[in-house]
């Protein structure tokens, strides 16, 4: 859609872009395009002379079974993160729209957890967690379950989930409920007529019509769990014991900050940045289908 | 409605997921005024002792028992950053739709479609050129490399854009008869029109930005430019028998207050703007 009327003139506007302009070139294209040349080149150990490698960065990282692992581990940890943080925000949703007393409060008090930085939610789960000084953790080894994250791979992994989960859960809470809150009375109360009680209710009216905002969500959260819980996994457990809390994100850190490896680190931030325009891909052709 | 009974599921449910959320919150506050070698001992309490509240001043004045910084210059470095990111990328998204949506100039298309591009390149996704960059132009340890790079938002532009090309041809129009130009007519109809956007935006931003990362941890190593997150973590890494715990919970419970206390207070636009924004 255009504007039929504009204003005259092109200086003004051009001054007023070129912020934005700015920054987007710099901060944004630039390096993007400095990552796909380190991708496809190498330098020697003395950082004196740079060639051109072509595919080998890749063929590298894709032949490196540590890293095929890591994007294996990415993969699961991403599904179950969305899973978990999307479940427990349907269910609250749903009993949030309920007509109760009080649900004001509860609405400002299941929001609220929004604000917690990734990694200051990973300092409360420390408290909560930690086998030695944790108030669940400690309990847990009394009861002689063995419970230690820094040593065990698989409590690490199910711990790092539980806290990026955690800190999701207040805004897909804020979704679905806008969700639920637009569902028309009227088909609610068709589908009481025709006798739809309780789960059947839910399962074959409210969350077929709760499907856009799902898929929206579902979306945002692959993204999420996939890249913004760098400061949660660090928090808690640096991406060990060994490798088993290890991320993409965790390991472009690592290798490249840590390690200083240039290049592979690039050909790793090209990887991605493909897979962050194949997800943003996939929504915006959600949406297109959705508003036509 | 027929309902008149308390419906004790809901009640249930919700009052599960409340003490989920505000469970380890009250853990830290609590532990924050206990001792920290009872706590290395495994006897962290969900008592609090009121007779030691004064570690939050004390924290606020002093900071950790081996850092130098005191927790308010942390706060206060969070507090810039939050606002220096939500204000500028507020400013530079509102003047870049308008001058898309209300002006036709070479380019137009390019220049709008290179700012939607960045929509799809987050800050973890591209670390170490963009770390490169800032070297390059001496902004490594600087406020304006904390800031600067993360105010290009292809969201909020978008947003602006939309509110922009929903306002009627005829309220523009009415606004050139009156002899508006373009700066008045910005700062007379669009600014008041787009108040709630704009209100909206300011809290995801300013949450944004209190909470950032792995770019501060990699463009400040000066420990003058510490946020509140980058010292608790910070803290957290020396891990042994030495970790002042109580400190950690002073600290990790004062570095939630300001951004819950921003969600809370404009809790109504901030629902309403999360869900426009982000369809």
């Amino acid at each position: 859609m255009e504007r039929r009327t504009i204003f005259g003139g092109w200086f003004l506007p051009a001054a007023l872009v070129l912020p934005q302009l700015l920054v987007t070139i710099l901060f944004f294209l630039l390096p993007a395009g400095e990552a796909i040349y380190q991708s496809l080149t190498a330098t020697d150990a003395f950082g004196l002379h740079t060639r051109f490698v072509g595919w080998a960065n890749f063929a590298a990282l894709f032949a490196d079974p540590t890293y095929l692992a890591t994007l294996l581990r990415t993969a699961i940890f991403c599904a179950l993160v969305t899973l978990l943080a999307l479940a427990l925000a349907l269910v609250l949703a749903v009993f949030a729209d309920r007509e109760i007393r009080g649900r004001a409060i509860y609405r400002t008090l299941l929001i609220w957890p929004y604000a917690v930085a990734p990694a200051v939610s990973a300092v409360l789960w420390v408290f909560v967690m930690h086998p030695q000084v944790g108030i669940l953790g400690r309990l847990l080894n009394r009861a002689g379950l063995h419970w230690d994250y820094t040593l065990n791979p698989i409590q690490a992994m199910g711990l790092v989930i539980v806290a990026s989960a955690w800190t999701q859960v207040s805004y897909n809470f804020v979704f679905f409920l806008a969700g639920l809150q637009s569902i028309s009375p009227a088909v609610i109360e068709a589908a009481r007529m025709d006798g739809a009680r309780g789960f059947h209710r839910f399962r074959t009216i409210i969350f077929p019509l709760l499907m856009p905002t799902t898929f929206f969500l579902l979306i945002v959260n692959l993204v999420y769990a996939a890249f913004e819980t760098f400061g949660t996994i660090m928090a808690l457990t640096r991406g060990g014991p060994g490798q088993a809390t290890e991320t993409l994100v965790v390991k472009v850190y690592r290798d490249g900050v840590v390690n200083l490896d240039l290049s592979g680190s690039a050909a790793q931030s090209v990887v991605l940045m493909l897979l962050v325009i194949a997800l943003t891909a996939l929504q915006f052709r959600f949406l297109d289908r959705r508003t036509n | 409605m027929t309902r008149t009974r308390t419906d004790w599921l809901a009640h249930i449910v919700l009052g599960l997921g409340v003490i989920l959320f505000a469970f380890p919150v009250w853990l830290i506050f609590a532990g924050a005024t206990q001792d920290a070698g009872a706590i290395n001992r495994g006897d962290l309490s969900l008592l609090p002792r009121l007779s030691h509240l004064g570690i939050f001043l004390s924290v606020l004045r002093h900071g950790a028992a081996d850092s130098k910084i005191p927790v308010w210059h942390m706060l206060m470095i969070s507090a810039l950053m939050a606002l220096g990111i939500a204000i500028g990328k507020i400013v530079i998204s509102f003047i870049s739709a308008y001058a898309v949506v209300f002006f036709r100039f070479p380019f137009r298309r390019i220049a709008f479609w290179t700012i939607f591009i960045t929509l799809m390149l987050p800050v973890e996704v591209r670390i170490i050129p963009t770390y490169a960059v800032m070297a390059n132009f001496g902004m490594i340890n600087s406020f304006a490399g904390l800031t600067v790079p993360l105010i290009a938002s292809a969201t909020a532009t978008l947003l602006f854009r939309q509110v922009f090309i929903a306002i009627p041809d005829e309220l523009v129009e009415a606004a050139r008869m009156d002899g508006a130009g373009p700066i008045r007519f910005l700062r007379d109809i669009l600014v008041p029109v787009s108040a709630a956007n704009i209100a909206a935006l300011f809290v995801i931003l300013f949450v944004y930005g209190w909470n950032q990362y792995l770019w501060p941890l990699l463009v400040a190593t000066d420990p003058r430019l510490d946020t509140i997150v980058i010292g608790i973590v910070q803290l957290i890494d020396t891990g042994s028998i030495l970790t002042p715990w109580n400190t950690m919970m002073a600290m990790s419970l004062l570095a939630i207050i300001p951004p819950v206390v921003v969600v809370v207070a404009m809790q109504r636009w901030f629902v309403k703007g999360l869900t426009e924004v982000e369809k």
